[in-house]
């Protein structure tokens, strides 16, 4: 099925310069399926979802330039019939996801330790600014240091700096093919494993901890697999069992049962890679990206997940299934609260992109 | 401005309560080797340079300065090529070439923390006991401070496959204009609020001055090849840029050169480079063992397809360093063919690389200037290398409008005024070129939220709307003038 091509950035350009006008803020939601990620904003929606399809795609320039409203389901199948990937393979927590939510709220999927996050993949951005005027910055060329890295800035902001209207990613070809494999392993052993990888060169693409195993993905040509699964055999006693495909995209978009059978407050914490396993909490966890992220379903106050993550050089996030009261996001220090809320002011004077959707004032 | 007298004696005395005299310059003769940085056609004395090497003495230094309105310009190792480092005539220059220390260079997490005065090959080289490396190598990577390079967002031969500076540093401390301290970015993969650490990457000592760097290093591959083609025609050699990428395969470093730079680097370096080529290609793979060996056949074939005439494959590490050394080597190798040259910095889609470089062969005719390219092709990554005499009359203007015109036409065909050398006092005219008054509006409002009073190497960077009215006759697009609603004069 085609992407839908409908450009409706005229309309948005003059609906953020009447909401100027009437000093009206406004909650811009893409698919909302990452409605949860933020706080509470007390505003009226504006949908974005209309303002869809491919700007341009070359191949091969590793580049694709796309409107904000477009469905990742329908980027990832147009850019798989090139063989190409997003290097950060965006969760799609539902069908309605959109890129302009992955590149707001900079959330990537399993590949992001070993091929980069969002902002490592954005080369330019177009949006609405704080005076509803429609302005570019970075590019598509992969080098570009002209005027200051506001594409980057806009990732992980949350729109709450300006309404992203278009975005040009770097792509990365597709390997030829995944090798999935899995083994036994207490959380410690597991860290341990990764903690080796991350000094060899191998094809990895993915790496998960639960439930006492291991799981991997390599990427890669036929022949090398082959070699890598051997390398594995004869350091690790595999799992006969082999991972099922839709494996990685479970995890990727929060429907393995970690996720979904849990009544407790989901908890994000994103920690050195290098620490050690948690043991101050009972509660089942699940480790990606090398244990760099880590995943735990708990009860637990909020100060002691907090102290836990910090303690280890981290930060947890309350992701999903919040306790009432509970801040989506750690408390930053005062001097770069002071700075997030300077930014804040002069890019958004009006204050009209999602208010306090990150933090008060930000 | 220069800074009144007044002024300039408060600062001087309040400068020297921070730091020992042999700290803080002042002497006419003693500030020379501050005037300019590597683009040293422009040349400026600064009120006073200051070498602190506390963090502590930087905060007192910024908190002085800022309370008496002085601008300061951060200096690293002066490499720059876009001026970025001139002084301001009523400013000082806070130099940080006394940072030179590696804290801690971590193999568990694959990090090293150091000071930002350190040079590029320095970290690289204190890795190395651990098999670990520093990716990012600028071809300055001798002298330029890694301070400098995360200002600059520099990038380097393997930035292709490796990334640049910004993807390649994980925390930094800054010391805002009001002296304090802030640390961004963690050595987590990511941290909560903006991304504050990517904007200050590339930000040209605009925003803050870097103390700290915590940059990653990564294992060093099992195997590496650089196989060197050769090609009749300059076009091949451009679409077979191309047709590499669009095999799938990311070389760690593709570069290119033609016919004048070969000439100047064989002279050089003695690299055995095909003199009655009019374009090399030079492409790095590696990995390990089998992953090249599959690369290797691969690029093989696509650059017999793309009408490479000849291909040599080198195996030694002894071969490698002599083909590199000449890549390496280039810009010297220029200079000694030309009483001056001029280093441009645009870069442009890969697929525009032919039509470019025909134009720019165009360009050279035009002006009559002689003109070498060396560049990262990889990224789409233009050096043109202008050839001039300063002591000619007008030769430099020449250069500089043929230098503008090249980076006009990047603008053109999709790409951008600087791919790694960053603007600085060089290349501000241009930005009016690439950016409309509303998005330098928009640079300007950041700036404010770091840096309201502008002290922070102003007059850098981000070229106000008044002055591109004023260039706005040089750059009349469909007839209409840029910037319709300043008032000009
Ligand atoms: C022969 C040659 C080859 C080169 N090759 C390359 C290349 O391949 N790739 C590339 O990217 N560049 C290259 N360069 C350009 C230059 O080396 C880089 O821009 C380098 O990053 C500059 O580092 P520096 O320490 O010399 O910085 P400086 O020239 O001292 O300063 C550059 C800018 O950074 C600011 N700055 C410096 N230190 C700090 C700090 N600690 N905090 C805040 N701001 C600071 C300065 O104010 C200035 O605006 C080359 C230059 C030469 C002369």
């Amino acid at each position: 099925m085609p992407i839908k091509d409908n450009d409706i950035s005229q309309d948005l350009e003059l609906f953020v310069k009447e909401s100027i006008a009437a000093g009206m803020p406004f909650a811009i939601h893409g698919g909302g399926s990452k409605d949860f990620y933020g706080n509470p904003v007390d505003a009226g929606p504006l949908d974005v979802t209309a303002h869809s399809g491919i700007v341009s795609y070359d191949p091969t320039e590793l580049c694709i330039t796309v409107r904000a409203g477009t469905p990742l389901n329908e980027l990832e199948s147009l850019l798989a019939e090139h063989q190409q990937v997003l290097p950060f393979e965006p969760p799609q927590y539902t069908d309605k996801a959109t890129i302009g939510g992955a590149i707001a709220t900079g959330i990537s999927g399993p590949r992001r330790a070993y091929s980069g996050s969002v902002r490592d993949a954005i080369l330019g951005v177009q949006i609405i600014n704080g005076e509803g005027e429609i302005v570019n910055f970075g590019g598509q060329v992969m080098k570009n240091v002209a005027g200051y890295d506001l594409s980057r800035l806009i990732v992980r902001s949350l729109g709450t700096l300006g309404l992203i209207l278009n975005v040009s990613i770097r792509v990365i070809p597709k390997p030829e093919r995944d090798l999935s494999l899995s083994f036994e392993a207490s959380q410690e052993d597991a860290l341990a494993f990764f903690q080796d990888l991350r000094l060899k060169l191998l094809p990895v693409t993915a790496t998960l901890w639960k439930d006492g195993k291991v799981y991997i993905r390599f990427s890669a040509s036929e022949k090398i697999l082959q070699s890598t699964q051997q390398k594995m055999a004869s350091e690790h006693k595999l799992d006969e069992a082999s991972v099922t495909d839709d494996f990685w995209q479970n995890i990727r978009d929060h429907k393995d049962d970690f996720f979904t059978l849990s009544d407790k407050p989901l908890w994000r914490l994103s920690l050195p890679p290098t620490s050690d396993n948690i043991v101050r909490i009972n509660d089942p966890q699940l480790i990606e990206w090398g244990g760099a992220q880590r995943w735990v379903n708990s009860n637990a106050p909020a100060n002691i997940i907090h102290s836990i993550a910090s303690s280890r050089g981290g930060y947890a996030t309350a992701f999903k299934r919040r306790q009432a009261g509970c801040a989506v996001f750690p408390v930053l220090e005062p001097n770069l609260l002071h700075l997030h809320r300077q930014l804040k002011r002069k890019m958004d004077p009006h204050n009209l992109f999602n208010p306090n959707r990150m933090y008060q004032g930000v | 401005m220069p800074l009144d007298l007044n002024t300039k004696n408060d600062l001087i005395f309040r400068l020297g309560e921070i730091l020992p005299p042999a700290s803080l310059i002042t002497k006419e003769e003693d500030l020379k080797p501050y005037e300019c940085d590597g683009l040293s056609a422009y040349q400026r004395l600064p009120v006073a340079a200051v070498l602190p090497d506390t963090i502590e003495q930087v905060q007192q230094i910024v908190k002085v300065c800022s309370q008496l309105q002085v601008p300061i310009v951060a200096r690293g190792a002066g490499t720059g090529l876009s001026g970025g480092a001139l002084p301001h005539e009523g400013g000082i220059i806070l130099g940080l070439s006394r940072f030179n220390k590696i804290l801690d260079v971590d193999l568990k997490s694959q990090t090293a923390r150091v000071q930002p005065g350190v040079r590029n090959l320095a970290i690289s080289e204190a890795a190395r006991p651990f098999g670990l490396y520093y990716a990012p190598d600028p071809s300055s990577q001798i002298a330029c401070s890694i301070g400098g390079n995360v200002a600059e967002n520099a990038g380097g031969v393997h930035c292709l496959k490796y990334g640049l500076t910004v993807h390649n540093i994980q925390q930094i401390k800054i010391v805002t204009i009001d002296g304090e301290l802030i640390t961004l970015g963690s050595e987590t993969l990511d941290t909560p609020g903006y991304d504050l650490l990517g904007l200050m990457t590339g930000s040209e000592g605009m925003l803050g001055i870097i103390v700290e760097i915590v940059v990653k290093l990564l294992p060093k591959p099992h195997a590496v090849s650089v196989l060197m083609a050769s090609f009749d025609k300059v076009e091949d050699a451009g679409n077979a840029v191309a047709a590499i990428i669009a095999e799938g395969v990311i070389p760690a470093g593709l570069e290119m050169m033609d016919k004048p730079a070969i000439h100047a680097a064989e002279a050089f370096a003695k690299a055995n480079y095909p003199l009655d080529a009019e374009a090399i290609l030079l492409c790095e793979l590696d990995g390990d063992a089998e992953q090249l060996a599959e690369q290797i056949c691969l690029v093989d074939k696509t650059l017999l397809n793309a009408r490479a005439s000849n291909i040599v494959i080198a195996e030694s590490a002894e071969e490698q360093a002599k083909l590199w050394a000449g890549r390496k080597s280039a810009f010297p190798a220029v200079g000694r063919i030309s009483p001056d040259y001029y280093c441009m910095d645009g870069t442009i889609p890969r697929k525009q690389i032919a039509f470019v470089l025909q134009e720019i062969s165009r360009l050279s005719e035009k002006f009559d200037l002689g003109v070498a390219n060396v560049f990262h092709a990889g990224d789409g990554n233009l050096h043109p290398l202008i050839l001039y005499d300063a002591n000619k009359e007008g030769e430099l203007e020449k250069a500089e409008q043929f230098g503008a015109e090249i980076l006009e036409l990047s603008v053109k065909v999709g790409g951008t005024i600087t791919g790694e050398h960053g603007v600085g006092h060089e290349k501000i005219d241009q930005m009016c070129v690439q950016f409309s008054p509303a998005e330098l509006t928009q640079f300007f409002a950041v700036k404010s939220a770091f840096d309201p009073m502008s002290l922070l190497n102003p007059g850098k960077a981000i070229p106000t709307l008044h002055r591109c009215a004023e260039l706005g006759a040089m750059h009349v697009h469909n007839g209409e003038l840029p910037h319709p609603e300043i008032p000009r004069f």
